[in-house]
């Protein structure tokens, strides 16, 4: 039997993997998709929870982290699409108005 | 199953460095499906089949479709390289490390990797969840289907023609 810590690990590193991504990454695309491996580090930690200790309502939290995902997936896409559309680009350097 | 567990997050941990290295989208959309299938796996070994399942079809297929549908809508090529500063280079991997070893730490000393026995596994079947699901999680559910209804909308007004 692989031991909780492990499970926590593999979920700590993917999480930090994630937020790496988001920092070194510039096109928006690729930062979107960052943040949903950020997310699913998480979700590997509420399922080893759930498992370790007997108790379904870990999995319940991960049905709604994939749920709150695919509408943030929408909605973060269809920002993309509108920054595209209005400034022809996807780097993120180049969307600086809200910058001093 | 242990040899699996382990096969399966280095696949994993593998995919994700390449997601966060490839400079084309598609490649790290590709490398996240192959993170999202390997962590199903992961899944599936510690007894949750319905998220397993969930994972793959709404993950793996619904999102990353999506996603690679904008990266072939927008075509999103290869990022420019420019000039980065060097604090960046010098600072960030160390800072990164640092973090991991944080949580590391705390995993580590809140939960000593010693092979207790654990108690027995949940029942993740589809019957389980669902009577949890429509018993003690009702209202989130209710209010789920709003944040869906709020992000369809959203997602029709930002991406209109005239905005």
């Amino acid at each position: 039997m692989v031991p909780l810590s492990h499970y926590l690990a593999l979920s700590a590193i993917l999480f930090v993997l994630g937020g790496a991504g988001f920092i070194i990454r510039r096109n928006m695309i690729s930062v979107v998709m960052c943040i949903e491996l950020m997310l699913n580090g998480v979700n590997l930690a509420f399922i080893a929870f759930s498992r370790f200790r007997g108790n379904l309502d870990g999995q319940l939290f991960v049905f709604f982290v994939i749920v709150v995902a695919a509408a943030e997936a929408a909605v973060g896409l269809a920002i993309i699409i509108a920054v595209q559309r209005n400034r022809d680009t996807l780097d993120l350097e180049d969307v600086d108005s809200m910058k001093l | 199953m242990t040899v699996l567990f382990y096969i399966c997050a280095a696949l994993a941990i593998l995919a994700a460095l390449n997601v966060i290295r490839q400079r084309t989208p598609v490649y790290s959309a590709l490398s996240l499906i192959v993170v999202l299938c390997a962590l199903a796996l992961v899944y599936l070994l510690l007894g949750a089949e319905f998220m397993a399942v969930i994972q793959v079809i709404v993950y793996a297929g619904a999102i990353m479709v999506l996603f690679v549908f904008v990266i072939m809508l927008l075509n999103a090529g290869k990022e420019t390289s420019r000039q980065r500063s060097r604090l960046a280079r010098w600072l960030g991997v160390p800072l990164v490390t640092a973090f991991l070893a944080e949580i590391l730490i705390a995993v580590w000393s809140q939960f000593p990797p010693v092979a207790a026995s654990p108690p027995p596994p949940p029942d993740g079947s589809p019957a389980a969840i669902g009577t949890l699901l429509f018993r003690s999680y009702v209202l989130p559910f209710e209010v789920t289907s709003i944040l869906i209804l709020v992000a369809v909308l959203g997602a029709v007004v930002l991406a209109k023609k005239e905005f």
